[in-house]
């Protein structure tokens, strides 16, 4: 268990790495970090100079262990828009970030079990045929266009909600429920199917001929041994959503999360605020993966870490 | 007469058809067959492969038909849909105007070109890529299979969004340089499946005999696998085309794909985002646009995955009887 664990984070770290040697060979590599830093009218002469300030202008191999030496350190450097440490500007908007994914996990996870045990249960029947058409309208629509839709029917017509900004619980609704649309597709069918698995197996029968009532055979057992992939998948969507999904999401409801930081600091050619960002997510996206790893065991003592 | 007839039949039964003798020599021939033949009995799938080739039909007739997708005409501009343009019907108003005066219905039309481009171009290199790394890591195992093996797990830990908006703001936005982006990060479903049904595979009798004839390495992964993994290539690439199609939508919606004028589903919401209380036809169009071509996709996507996945297939049967 314990040298699982080890390897685990060993890969974690090395996958942690791997991100940040992306970064400095997509920022210092094939792009050029002063031509994006300075503007257009800047000379030749001081390109140089500001190349020779920021150390541009030393061979590669040295570039790159001040650069990971400072990463390890979490200094990225000032951010040029802010004029301070970039780290921290980053690390102050991932609560918001952090708010937003977790209510829309909540949410489709608390409307998806439901829905995929129902359907589970009366394959076939019009409540299964709506859960199949709604998780694949769920999964095909665009979540920028969906966000702008819900901020046009009831930000803009109903006036129940606000189009954007953050603060009160009115603010996360229309966030939360766009980004939730299609991890509740996925995640009812995986839980529609993985029920219907159980469901067809001895056990059920079992507890059924005990006369278990049909609620604790369906809550307490199938459910139970369905939880590995519905556990599994919900992880890996949140680690998806904090990948990706919640940039698109941040910048229509201009929701104050580390998406929408990064593409101000985009915006505004911030490129170490930039590097923070993308570190600071990819930091994020390999925990979580880790802790996804972690909870199988717990789920299904049967697996055995080596 | 009947001595020939008998010999017309004779010649018959000992000389195949000629689509019967390339199926026997091409067996993934034989699979496709199979698979049009499948395709025309499920109802959902056909109506997902009708609506997809629509969708490209009007793409590469997008030149004749949204001839008019550039063309600003002011005293138009953000007029809601309607049939008659000074009172003559006019086809490409029938979707409204942007704040240009631009026909929707011909931006729209354009905008499919760069989604089947993005989406088509994208899938065809990551496929290619994945595929034979996979190949790779499933037919050697060992040291290959551990290093290609651990690089697809590092990079699915990516954040893939975000190093791609990194990519795409040292390189400049552009069309070509959005596809690279979304290129780099969209290989490794390939190589995990591909290696996952190699490893099955090279167990198999057809493998083993082939290389007791003395079939090279390149020879057995290229002339006998690769027809074996056609069908499981197939569907993960149409899954993928879904996937890239939307995530052109986000990339060209954060400004980071082909530049105005052009037309894209992506743009086109974000230049709508403004004018949306006033003109909501600016918004809803484009994304519906996004939203059918994606469901088209996956209609055919959902069957594919039902008839090659030999489990489903053995329940779909299951339920038939």
């Amino acid at each position: 268990m314990v040298g699982y664990l080890l390897r685990r984070l060993f890969y974690a770290l090395i996958s942690i790495a791997a991100v940040s040697v992306l970064v400095f060979v997509i920022t210092r590599v094939i792009g050029d970090p002063v031509k994006l830093m300075l503007p257009l009218e800047a000379t030749e002469e001081q390109r140089n100079q500001m190349r020779e300030t920021l150390g541009f202008n030393d061979p590669l191999l040295v570039q790159f262990a001040r650069f990971s030496a400072d990463a390890v350190r979490g200094d990225f450097g000032n951010s040029l828009w802010q004029r301070v440490p970039a780290l921290p500007l980053v690390l102050d908007r991932l609560p918001a970030t952090f708010l937003l994914a977790f209510a829309a996990m909540a949410l489709a996870v608390v409307f998806a079990v439901p829905l995929g045990v129902l359907a589970a249960l009366r394959p076939r029947s019009w409540l299964d045929h709506f859960c199949s058409l709604g998780s694949l309208v769920g999964m095909c629509v665009a979540s920028n266009w969906l966000g702008l839709m819900l901020i046009l029917i009831f930000a803009v017509n109903l006036g129940w909600f606000f189009t954007s900004g953050y603060g009160t619980w009115k603010h996360l609704v229309l966030p939360a429920v766009t980004l939730a649309a299609a991890p509740l597709g996925r995640i009812t069918q995986i839980v529609r199917s993985s029920v219907l698995d159980e469901l067809g197996r001895n056990y059920v029968t079992a507890a059924r001929a005990r006369g278990l009532a049909e609620s604790t055979v369906i809550m307490g057992h199938a459910l139970k041994n369905a939880a590995i992939p519905i556990v599994t998948l919900s992880g890996w969507e949140l680690s998806r959503l904090l990948a990706g999904f919640t940039v698109i999401v941040e910048v229509v409801f201009g929701w104050p999360g580390v998406g929408l930081l990064a593409m101000d600091a985009i915006r505004r050619q911030d490129l170490p605020l930039l590097q923070a960002d993308v570190f600071v997510v990819g930091v994020l996206v390999v925990a979580l993966n880790l802790l996804i790893d972690m909870t199988y065991g717990w789920f299904d003592p049967r697996i055995r870490y080596t | 007469m009947a001595t020939t007839l008998r010999n017309l039949k004779l010649a018959e039964a000992v000389s195949e058809p000629a689509e019967k003798v390339a199926e026997r020599k091409y067996p993934w021939l034989h699979n496709l067959r199979e698979l049009a033949a499948d395709l025309v009995s499920d109802r959902v799938a056909l109506v997902g492969a009708i609506g997809f080739v629509l969708v490209v039909l009007l793409a590469a007739a997008a030149p004749v038909i949204a001839d008019q997708y550039t063309k600003q005409n002011l005293r138009l501009r953000l007029s809601p849909p309607m049939l008659t343009v000074e009172g003559e019907f006019n086809y490409h108003f029938i979707l409204g105007t942007d704040q240009l005066g631009r026909p929707i219905l011909d931006r729209i039309i354009h905008g499919s070109r760069v989604s089947l481009l993005v989406g088509l171009g994208v899938v065809a290199v990551t496929g290619l890529f994945g595929t034979v790394l996979g190949l790779l890591a499933g037919y050697f195992g060992g040291t290959v299979d551990t290093i290609i093996m651990r690089w697809v797990d590092i990079q699915t830990a990516f954040p893939g969004l975000l190093v791609a908006l990194t990519l795409l703001i040292m390189l400049g936005p552009s069309l070509q340089n959005m596809m690279i982006a979304l290129m780099i990060n969209g290989w490794m479903i390939f190589a995990r499946i591909v290696r996952g049904v190699t490893l099955s595979l090279r167990e198999e009798v057809f493998v083993k005999a082939a290389r007791v004839i003395g079939a090279g390495d390149l020879r057995i992964i290229f002339i006998h696998l690769l027809p074996n993994l056609v069908s499981p290539i197939l569907t993960i690439a149409v899954m993928e085309l879904a996937r890239i199609i939307l995530a052109e939508a986000a990339l060209s919606f954060l400004g980071m794909g082909i530049q105005p004028p052009e037309a894209s589903w992506g743009l086109m919401l974000s230049d709508g985002r403004d004018y949306m209380a006033k003109a909501w036809w600016l918004v809803t169009f484009p994304g519906l646009a996004i939203g059918l071509s994606v469901l088209f996709i996956q209609m055919v996507a959902g069957w594919l995955r039902s008839v090659t996945d030999p489990q489903q297939r053995f329940k779909k049967a299951s339920k038939e009887a």
